[in-house]
């Protein structure tokens, strides 16, 4: 192929450094965003459709990230809605900077996600029965759980609580946020705590990890689900496959810390394609509360534990 | 240049050397050399204070890994009437690298668990440099469990640069056996005490950091990741790794200035490996002082305290 290349091309061409010469012939044909392309199958999509499908290639069934407010929208009924610690915001305790501000890194996060931190919670409906729902905003600073995203997070744990109503909380982080150091870190007990108290009263905690759900979210509130759901194909783990590579100093097998390898490991209950979530969920919810058709209140069963 | 010496250590060790050497020709010879051996050591614990009233963080990070640094298993033959080692997950494996036992703390029955570090290189990969599989925290899990079984006050030893990166610590759920002691530890009914004694590092620190005190060793850091790997992200370079330990505030003062730390253990001049006897009495007392007034607590007040403790954790603005 690459000699099939050459001949047709030009004596300039020939001249132009490579790096120059590929970014010349790729020019957009199209105007941006009318198009997407998807990174599973190559395939060329209507952006419109992918929007449609939750982001999930309709071709091949990759599922690309997806925002989380679009995330809670296509999952709770339309409403009623009610935002969870919405004016919430990161109080920069140890002043960090970097290279950057990390007040400034915020600012920019906030100015380009429209949010103001890396979670959005809502209490609301599934199907008509009340549910709390978490999830983790990738485009703010990666996902990464600081003061507010843990803070927003035990709202959530309390709201539920307060409702009798089980909680679902959809991670995608890159895990503990550098900039506010061991506040961060101590997010994980705090998210764990918090979920120990849901546990007690015998409210289900289903936990749905999506791509990427690493470190500090990974090693605390991602993996403490009664239910440990994932969508396919997503990277979950404790340590970045760069840094156990370094550490072991040989190559990851194949898959090495995506859902289905983790469900062969048996850290997951199942994999869930995102399209099915919605009404798998609230059968399992609908289960676990003892809901339905042969739940008939006054059975034999003993209530949950309270305490 | 000693190995054993840290960059900011070596003009005081060689001091120690001249002194050493003085000493030794002093036993040779009828010459009268104490009065300059005397005048030499004066100058050496002089040096040593200049040197330790202006540490860097980064030089404290240093510190708190430092080669000659006591680990857990010099302290508990220091610290204890009592130390019966415990092994096993009881599912997996043993894992060297985390160390349990049921001991005796000035008579008083406990459970006392924590990292181990190697010395030599042998024992340093014996004991994975301290970094824990998930079969290490599941032996503490199960240790733990047991000392609520039979109201043991819980001790715990923090002194690791993390959790273990492998593929096999992945294949057996190292998130999954993090998670699970920090949620186990919240509610446990039993007084814990945490005691960072040389590295906290993330999340494999804090897999045996929950508890109602935290104290740190003087020169002692915690922080959610090593100052190197902060550089190497947010500074695009490890060089870097000076200003990351100063901005991360990983030092027992910076910590303690923010709320996070109850207690801090001064360690003798120069540093805990300097006088290891000295500083596992400093720590001995500590311990025994906050467990008697942890024991003193009824215990739903205990875990109520210690939730309203950990949901306080955070500083945001609303």
């Amino acid at each position: 192929m690459a000699i099939n290349v050459e001949t047709t091309m030009s004596w300039f061409e020939k001249l132009m450094p490579s790096r120059i010469r590929t970014e010349a012939s790729h020019k957009r044909a199209v105007p941006e965003g009318i198009w997407a392309k998807c990174p599973g199958c190559n395939a060329i999509l209507y952006r419109a459709e992918l929007e449609r499908n939750l982001e999930v290639c309709p071709k091949c069934g990759h599922h690309n990230r997806i925002r989380a407010r679009r995330r809670l929208d296509g999952f709770l009924d339309p409403e009623p809605r009610e935002e969870l610690g919405a004016e919430m915001e990161s109080a920069d305790p140890l002043k960090f900077k970097d290279l950057k501000r990390y007040k400034d890194r915020l600012a920019a996060a906030q100015k380009a996600t429209g949010e103001k931190e890396a979670m959005v919670v809502l209490r609301g409906r599934l199907k008509g029965e009340p549910i709390v729902a978490a999830a983790f905003e990738f485009e703010f600073m990666g996902g990464s759980m600081g003061s507010v995203v843990g803070e927003r997070f035990v709202r959530g744990v309390e709201g539920a609580i307060e409702q009798g109503a089980p909680l679902v909380c959809f991670s995608a982080s890159g895990g503990a946020r550098m900039q506010e150091s061991l506040f961060s870190l101590f997010q994980m007990a705090k998210t764990s705590a918090a979920l120990g108290q849901l546990r007690a009263r015998g409210l289900p905690f289903i936990s749905v990890m999506t791509d990427p759900t690493m470190g500090g979210v990974s090693a605390s509130l991602a993996m403490l689900g009664d239910l440990n759901i994932a969508e396919p194909g997503a990277l979950i783990g404790f340590a970045g496959p760069r840094v156990i590579e370094q550490t072991v100093r040989e190559k990851l097998p194949e898959g090495f810390q995506h859902s289905e390898f983790l469900m062969d490991k048996g850290a997951l209950d199942m994999i869930v394609d995102r399209r099915d979530l919605r009404d798998r969920v609230s059968e399992l919810l609908a289960i676990l509360m003892r809901r339905g058709r042969h739940c008939a209140a006054g059975n034999a069963l003993s209530p949950p534990v309270v305490g | 240049m000693d190995l054993n010496f840290l960059d900011f250590e070596q003009p005081i060790a060689e001091l120690e050397a001249k002194i050493e050497e003085l000493r030794l020709v002093g036993h040779d010879n009828e010459i009268n050399i104490a009065e300059e051996i005397e005048r030499l050591e004066k100058k050496s614990r002089a040096l040593t204070e200049s040197v330790f009233a202006g540490l860097s963080s980064w030089q404290i990070s240093q510190l708190s890994r430092h080669p000659q640094r006591p680990y857990l298993l010099d302290y508990t033959r220091r610290l204890f009437d009592e130390f019966h080692e415990l092994h096993g997950d009881r599912a997996y494996a043993d894992d060297p690298a985390m160390v349990g036992g049921l001991a005796r703390l000035d008579g008083r029955a406990v459970m006392a668990i924590g990292h181990q570090k190697g010395r030599d290189t042998k024992e340093k990969i014996y004991r994975n440099f301290g970094m824990p599989r998930p079969e290490g925290y599941r032996k503490a899990l199960r240790l733990m469990w047991m000392a609520e079984r039979f109201r043991l006050p819980i001790l715990t030893f923090i002194d690791t640069p993390g959790a273990y990166p492998g593929v096999g610590a992945e294949e057996r759920g190292q998130s999954e056996a993090i998670a699970r002691n920090l949620q186990v530890m919240a509610g446990l009914r039993t007084p814990i005490l945490c005691t960072v004694v040389g590295e906290g590092g993330s999340g494999g620190a804090l897999a045996i950091g929950v508890g109602d005190r935290l104290l740190m060793l003087q020169y002692s850091t915690y922080s959610v990741i090593s100052p190197e790997g902060c550089a190497s992200i947010l500074w695009k370079s490890a060089d870097k790794a000076q200003l990351a330990a100063e901005a991360m505030a990983i030092t027992s003062e910076r910590l303690r200035e923010q709320g996070l730390v109850d207690q801090i253990i001064p360690e003798p001049l120069g540093g805990a490996h300097r006088d290891p006897d000295a500083v596992a009495l400093a720590l001995k007392t500590a311990l025994s002082e906050q467990l008697e007034q942890l024991q003193e607590i009824d215990l739903d007040q205990l875990i109520a305290e210690r939730y309203t403790r950990l949901m306080g954790y955070g500083k945001f603005k609303e």
